[in-house]
């Protein structure tokens, strides 16, 4: 019973999700399937959680993990707003993420990304990989899709960049990562925030750029024998 | 002998040492006995006015049909359902408790219960146990923020989705939803729906069968819908039913009455008024 096993195994997210920064703030980026094994349990799930305002966090690895993690730490900055009567740095959320993940690192299975936009610092990423370390990175890249993309990134990220081009920079990143990772797929979600707020933007997995041996998405048979047409995500 | 080398028990928390054991005897060889099993398919969906949640009625152990007319869909709230999947004792279990929860929150609050705060309650509950309480729920409501309609799985993790299966035969009904589901569908629409959907998972995997539950909420209003449909007839019992119209036979009448051999001893005072 394979496939009884892989239905069963933890629900995790083979992941890709980007965080970058450009002149003056931040886009985070990520695609949107879930699996459980072999089975996509969620192609149009929503990785980038809000932690408070203007900060966001992009979740991999054990969703039950990430999703408790940030929880836990929405419940804190919450608090954290309310005593000290103004928003949460950024420095802040992360430091919070890196202690639960620290201090927890025997039970959790899940590397984070924390990017937003606070006054005193601007827009800034950090990233926190598996074993609970903090790093404060220009850009950072997670998850399974990631290791397509190193590469990529050392090439194509420039300091200073525009909005536009730091978020057409991610979309195609993750394009680049649900086209070679498996476990990467379905639409990409971004996030960007910076001194105006935060805009959150959606591109559907058939608007997508191809890339190489990439077939363009067509109708089914299902379609054409006037079968009721499928949800489009 | 030094202090550091003996072993101090662990100052508090969950020990989970005999999970451990018997995770080491199962890679072994060792067989335990089987727990009883809702192999099942239970889904929802969200239409124009509220929620839809669905289920099977089958509940196995291991091969065995050892309930034929089980019920999946447990009553969380008045406004709250939830279907569920895996070891039948642990979903029982989990919805009785967090059912419980609501109703003192409710009193606590006089308010209506949210969708939320039963899902943060089951999510909080599954991952604290680390995947060990094996259930897998569908959990749907409407309360005042609207319509709601949630996954959880074993380990703790929720989606939030529009339309869901989970189960064995989730494959089979996400199949039907995934080719027919649309927004904004009515209420006749969508109980067809989940119908269509539960009858794949009845029909296509063998850890579902049975018949079918429907429970449809809306805005202060619900229905439950037990056997909703009845697919599996017994093909083999006569349209007439069995009758036995001449009484079984008395042969033989024998009365042996028992020795009475009651002795009253007489202890203590007798009672007064």
């Amino acid at each position: 019973m394979d496939l009884d096993m892989s239905i069963n195994a933890p629900h995790s997210m083979g992941t890709t999700i980007i965080g970058v920064t450009y002149n003056g703030g931040v886009v985070l980026g990520a695609d949107s399937r879930t699996s459980t094994g072999m089975y996509v349990a969620n192609r149009a799930s929503d990785k980038i959680t809000q932690l408070t305002d203007n900060v966001y966090v992009c979740r991999s690895g054990s969703a039950a993990d990430s999703q408790i993690v940030s929880d836990y730490v929405r419940h804190f900055l919450h608090q954290h707003t309310i005593q000290l009567g103004q928003p949460a740095t950024v420095k802040v959320a992360a430091n919070l993420i890196r202690l639960i993940s620290y201090n927890n690192k025997n039970m959790l299975e899940t590397g984070l990304i924390v990017g937003g936009w606070d006054k005193y610092e601007g827009g800034k990423i950090y990233g926190i990989p598996l074993g609970g370390t903090l790093i404060e990175q220009p850009f950072a890249i997670g998850g399974s899709g990631s290791s397509y993309l190193y590469g990529f990134f050392d090439q194509e990220w420039k300091e200073g960049m525009t909005m536009e081009e730091a978020e057409k920079l991610v979309v195609k990143a993750v394009s680049l990562a649900i086209a070679r990772d498996g476990a990467s797929g379905g639409v990409v979600r971004t996030v960007i925030i910076n001194s105006e707020g935060v805009k959150r933007n959606f591109y559907p997995g058939d608007k997508l750029p191809l890339w190489h041996e990439e077939l363009e998405p067509q109708n089914s048979l299902l379609d054409i024998l006037n079968a009721p047409e499928p949800m489009n995500t | 002998m030094s202090t550091s080398d003996v072993e101090l028990p662990p100052k508090g928390g969950f020990s989970f040492d005999l999970c451990r054991r018997n995770e080491m005897l199962s890679k072994k060889g060792a067989n335990p006995p089987s727990f009883r099993k809702t192999g099942t398919t239970i889904v929802g969906l969200i239409f124009q006015d509220g929620v839809i949640l669905g289920a099977d009625t089958r509940a196995t152990a291991g091969s065995i049909v050892c309930d034929k007319n089980c019920e999946k869909i447990h009553y969380m709230a008045p406004n709250i359902y939830c279907c569920g999947a895996g070891t039948a004792a642990d979903t029982e279990a989990v919805t009785d408790m967090v059912n419980s929860q609501l109703q003192l929150h409710r009193y606590h609050t006089g308010r209506e219960s949210r969708v939320v705060t039963a899902l943060t309650l089951l999510k909080s509950h599954l991952f604290k146990y680390q995947g060990h309480v094996q259930a897998a729920l569908v959990l749907g409501g409407v309360d005042v923020t609207g319509p709601h309609l949630h996954t959880i799985y074993p380990h703790g993790s929720t989606d939030t989705l529009p339309f869901a299966t989970m189960g064995s035969g989730s494959l089979a009904a996400m199949a039907v939803f995934e080719s027919k589901y649309r927004e904004g569908l009515t209420k006749e629409e969508g109980i067809n729906l989940v119908c269509e959907a539960i009858c794949a998972g009845i029909f296509n995997d063998l850890g579902s069968g049975s018949n079918v539950d429907l429970c449809v909420i809306t805005k202060g209003h619900k229905e439950y819908l037990r056997n909703y449909q009845v697919p599996n007839h017994r093909a083999h019992i006569s349209s007439k039913g069995f009758t036995f119209p001449k009484k079984t036979e008395v042969l033989l009448t024998k009365i042996t009455p028992l020795d009475e051999k009651v002795e009253v001893i007489e202890a203590g005072d007798a009672m007064e008024e």
